[in-house]
């Protein structure tokens, strides 16, 4: 009996140690050598694994930041937009290498399309889906550039940064975004774009993406931009351009003066996070109502809690620090 | 007649409400103004060749075909040039197109307005193809393919039979029915037309079993024809379908992704005969079609031969107005067509018909889950696994719908029409279908 315990743990370990042998051998041979940097760096990212950077994942996003760092030592191009300068930086900091600061963007939605703006005329019944909507007919109030209401693009934030608000059927940004771009992909109407979020998070924007004629965008939708390009005489820096009687507003030039606010007749451009005006005595008291009503609406996420604020608050100091090293 | 055929897969039975099978064609009125989209055909649309102000006569080119597979059209009115600007089309996009202010009617010199029947074909194969190719003429049954590219088989390729297609499968619609009763000898000529054309010497009229008065008239008319035989067929949807035809008429399969011609059949609409002769006899372009008005409620249902670009309204008032409980506008028959948001919308060349569908019929039930009873299965015609299909499209897995032949999905309808469960599925496969033939474009192009 004791012969043959003996002669099976001879033989196991035998085959246990060739075995070794050759994988020892093996393991030298076909090494594959990694960057040891590839799994710090990938360790400091955020791990969301959302894709915003280009990527598909964060690895990758780690390996192409590692063999730019190597190859053109800079990280241009590259940016982890969950992150932010805080993961740039640190991720400078572990390569060695002097990270530019970028501004931190939000996603804003360009459509105003309440049912009050934009009412209804026909009823929509079929797939949830703003793509298939989108491919179907050309919206229930006849602009065929407005919001589907669907939710193609709370379906596809991985944040709980964008909600369906079932009052005004239009999606709505809070906080959380971190400018990933799933949204701005999701949408079949390219209404969704990032912006700058502007210090103390103000911004302006056109609020409408229809590149229709006045009469007919208007006839739609009351708060629609029908390009009188009165916005664009009154801009002094250049900010607003017209194409196909849209306005845009660059906000790499906007100063947020609130000066094409002011002139805008539809309402279409809108002011965030700005305190409310006083009203002015030229000024018809309608149009000071219309506008604080945006306003309002799109204010709403912000002050919701104390722990969203407080959060909120390094990251706008942050953000007026990088600006005073830029200048 | 034994036993009749139909196609081997699926398909199904949906209630035929042809409710205006026994009124005869009226030609409706001119409208005041005409809309005219440039896109009418399938592939690329329509470049316009007149300007704001110009005086146009009836059947007068006003937009050139925009490249191959694209058709010229022709103005259906005569008036003046009122605008060319971006007018609503089917599906609520806007979309360039002219509108002509109607002034009288004058027709262009060369259209033979005669009613004689011109039985005489005098023309080259090549002659008539150019004829076609001139006059405009696409699909009538709704797909809208230009006429002339299915008359040019690719090279390696021979067509043996022409099948002409009088099915009419989709419930409510009865343009092709009446088109037959009463253009008969027109169409037949159609076919000899088409046969030259195509050089073939046989072809098969396929017609559904519900129209008995349709098949006895066109076996009278086909007597003593060379080649032409009526074919009755078993009634079951979605035999209108190329292919089901196809498989019904000569049993005969076409491979997936490949065209009627790799089996030597081409398949042409009975209007779209009637169109052809139309076009070669009379140098009729294509510019009116006959259009049912139909539905439950409606108090004259009716088939109405309308200029293209005559918008929908005007014939809903010439069917005696829209009734109270109208639910839905339907461009189409009820399996295959669109609901339209707006009256305003022209007939195109592709329109067959205008449903007004009751309130209560009209809307759809509340989804619940699948229940995996397989129906959608059992009665999709082309052999594919709806509920599958649909899931992938859902959560944006192109790749296996592309790998479970997403592509060959005809769009028919009978899986959401049996499904016990209301799931869109239709929806999602012409979403999967898009974005799949999207993708598999865009990788021709890459590599």
């Amino acid at each position: 009996m004791d012969n043959i315990i003996f002669i099976a743990i001879a033989a196991l370990g035998g085959v246990g140690f060739v075995a070794a042998v050759i994988l020892f051998f093996i393991a030298k041979k076909f090494k594959v050598y990694e960057d040891p940097n590839i799994d710090t760096v990938e360790e400091a990212l955020p791990a969301a694994n959302c894709g915003g950077c280009g990527f598909p994942g964060c690895r990758a996003f780690a390996e192409a930041t590692v063999k730019s760092a190597k190859e053109t030592k800079g990280l241009e191009g590259l940016n982890c937009p969950v992150g932010g300068n805080d993961t740039m930086q640190e991720l400078g900091s572990i390569l060695g290498l002097e990270v530019e600061a970028s501004d931190p963007l939000i996603a804003v939605i360009r459509c105003n399309g309440t049912p009050t703006n934009h009412p209804a005329k026909a009823k929509y019944e079929g797939a949830t889906s703003c793509a298939f909507a989108h491919a179907l007919h050309g919206g229930e109030g006849g602009c065929q550039y407005s919001c589907l209401g669907l939710g193609d693009c709370e379906v596809a934030c991985d944040f709980d940064a964008l909600f369906m608000n079932s009052e005004t059927g239009l999606p709505e940004v809070n906080n959380k975004c971190t400018a990933c771009n799933a949204c701005v992909i999701a949408c079949p109407r390219d209404i969704i774009e990032l912006r700058k979020r502007g210090p103390k998070d103000r911004r302006i924007f056109v609020s409408c993406v229809n590149a229709e004629k006045g009469g007919p965008a208007k006839k739609n939708c009351q708060t629609a931009c029908i390009g009188c390009a009165k916005c664009e005489k009154v801009c002094k820096f250049d900010a607003i351009t017209i194409t196909s009687f849209l306005a845009y507003i660059n906000f790499e030039n906007c100063t947020l003066c609130r000066k094409c606010v002011e002139v805008c007749p539809t309402s279409a451009i809108w002011e965030v996070n700005f305190k409310l005006r006083k009203p002015k005595a030229e000024k018809p008291a309608s149009v000071v109502e219309r506008k604080a009503s945006p306003t309002a609406t799109e204010g709403k996420p912000i002050p919701l809690t104390v722990t969203i604020a407080a959060e909120q608050q390094p990251k706008t100091e942050t953000k007026e620090e990088n600006k005073d090293n830029k200048e | 007649m034994g036993i009749l055929k139909t196609f081997a897969l699926g398909g199904i039975h949906p209630k035929e409400n042809k409710l205006s099978a026994n009124a005869a064609i009226e030609t409706l009125a001119i409208p005041k103004q005409a809309f005219i989209p440039m896109g009418q055909n399938l592939g690329a649309p329509s470049k316009p060749v007149v300007k704001r102000g110009d005086k146009v006569k009836t059947g007068q080119l006003l937009a050139e075909a925009g490249g191959f597979i694209s058709t010229p059209i022709h103005s259906p009115v005569s008036g003046t040039i009122f605008k060319i600007d971006n007018i609503l089309n089917s599906s609520g996009y806007k979309q360039p197109g002219i509108i002509i202010n109607v002034e009288g009617d004058e027709w262009e010199e060369s259209i033979d307005r005669t009613e004689e029947i011109n039985s005489n074909i005098d023309y080259s194969s090549q002659e008539i193809i150019d004829k076609v190719k001139k006059s405009g003429l696409v699909g009538m049954g709704g797909a809208t393919f230009p006429t002339y590219v299915k008359l040019m088989p690719p090279p390696g390729n021979t067509a043996e039979y022409l099948i002409i297609n009088g099915v009419e499968c989709e419930p409510y619609l009865t343009s092709d029915h009446r088109l037959m009763l009463e253009k008969g000898k027109e169409i037949i000529i159609g076919t000899q037309l088409l046969m030259k054309a195509l050089k073939v010497t046989k072809a098969i009229i396929g017609i559904e079993n519900n129209k008995p008065d349709a098949i006895n008239h066109m076996t009278e008319l086909v007597k003593g024809k060379e080649g032409i035989s009526i074919m009755p067929l078993k009634v079951q949807y979605p035999q209108g379908g190329e292919k089901q035809l196809i498989k019904a008429a000569v049993n005969r399969e076409v491979p997936s992704g490949k065209l009627p011609i790799a089996v030597g059949c081409v398949v042409q609409n009975v209007g779209t005969a009637f169109a052809i002769y139309e076009a070669v006899q009379k140098n009729k372009p294509l510019f009116e079609r006959v259009v049912t008005v139909t539905g439950k409620a409606v108090k004259k249902p009716s088939n109405f031969l309308v200029r293209i670009g005559t918008p929908i309204k005007e014939l809903i008032d010439a069917a005696e107005g829209l009734p109270e409980n109208t639910g839905k506008i339907i461009n189409g028959g009820p399996m295959m067509g669109k609901a339209i948001n707006s009256t305003e919308i022209p007939i195109v060349k592709g329109s067959s018909g205008i449903l007004l569908m009751e309130n209560e019929e009209s809307h759809r039930e509340t989804e619940s889950p699948c229940i995996r009873c397989s129906k959608c299965t059992y009665v999709c015609p082309m052999g594919l696994e709806p509920f599958l299909l649909s899931k992938v499209s859902k959560l944006g897995k192109f790749d296996i719908a592309e790998e479970e032949m997403i592509m060959d999905c005809i769009e028919c309808g009978s899986c959401q029409y049996t499904c016990p469960a209301n799931i869109p599925l239709l929806d999602y496969l012409r979403l999967g279908k898009n974005k799949t033939g999207a993708i598999i474009r865009s990788r021709g192009k890459t590599g």
